[in-house]
């Protein structure tokens, strides 16, 4: 049986410095590596990948990815689609802040406790497009993913 | 109004020198430079948003780069900066041998002193004699 490259979803995350919305994207990105989906995610890098790295835009031709933005300017989805190929989900956190009712987040360099709750929400939404697309099952039917700190 | 001096951080997520330059950012253009610099991010200025472009073009520049592929001066190069001062977190660490920075969306506490270094480092560049940070 040859050794066949494991499925993995690229996860590519907004930079977006100077909003809160940009450190919620790195930090829900973060949580899924880390702890949520360790074994079926990788992060691609958004400046290496604007800056022309090779290896991230090969990974995303041939591999799905999530582009995670924070507004609607949606920077880590176009740079994905000019570069490589179409995201296969795009989540923007300013529209899940509305579904979920979550204001005032605090900072671009320290969230509080709502930002921290916005947080949790975004990768519970990173979780759930990554187990469409492996076709896994729901967050709902696997136990031990979903809130906390990272 | 006089113009304020962006500062672009890396914008890296997968190492803690990363961290520690968007880290540094904030404390430059929030603690120690709060009425000379602002935080530009990167993205925008590569994706070529003419509001951040606008921000960049013709002046100084501060990119402050995580690790050696200097992505935050090479998109500062590439929109229009008069001039980009760079500045290393890699070089910095190597200054401050004894700091073991770990952690990416919370840096320990050598994360944060490197942070500190590192800012204090760019705030010199904003603040020499000739440069647009140094004008009352």
């Amino acid at each position: 049986m040859p050794n066949l490259p494991r499925k993995k979803v690229g996860l590519i995350s907004c930079s977006g410095e100077e909003m809160p919305e940009g450190t919620v994207t790195r930090r829900a990105v973060r949580k899924v590596l880390e702890t949520l989906h360790p074994d079926d995610t990788v992060t691609l890098c958004l400046p290496l990948f604007l800056a022309g790295g090779e290896g991230e835009r090969a990974f995303a031709r041939y591999y799905p990815t999530i582009a995670i933005d924070g507004c609607d300017k949606r920077c880590a989805a176009l740079a994905t689609q000019k570069y490589s190929a179409k995201p296969a989900a795009s989540i923007v956190v300013t529209e899940i802040a509305k579904e979920c009712g979550c204001k005032g987040m605090g900072s671009a360099r320290r969230l509080n406790a709502e930002g921290l709750r916005l947080t949790d929400e975004v990768a519970g939404k990173i979780v759930d497009e990554t187990n469409r697309l492996l076709r896994k099952k729901p967050r709902d039917v696997q136990r031990g993913v979903g809130g906390g700190k990272p | 109004m006089k113009r304020k001096i962006p500062v672009v951080p890396c914008s890296g997520i997968g190492k803690s020198l990363g961290a520690a330059a968007r880290e540094a950012a904030y404390i430059l253009a929030e603690d120690l430079r709060p009425d000379k610099t602002k935080v530009v991010p990167l993205s925008l200025l590569v994706m070529g948003d003419e509001d951040a472009r606008g921000e960049v073009a013709g002046g100084e520049a501060v990119a402050i780069d995580g690790c050696k592929l200097e992505c935050a001066a090479k998109g500062l190069a590439c929109s229009g900066a008069s001039k980009v001062h760079k500045v290393a977190v890699f070089d910095v660490v190597r200054r401050h041998r004894g700091l073991k920075p770990e952690g990416v969306c919370d840096l320990n506490e050598d994360g944060l002193k490197l942070a500190r270094a590192t800012a204090d480092e760019a705030a010199k560049i904003i603040d020499a004699p000739g440069g647009e940070g140094s004008h009352a």
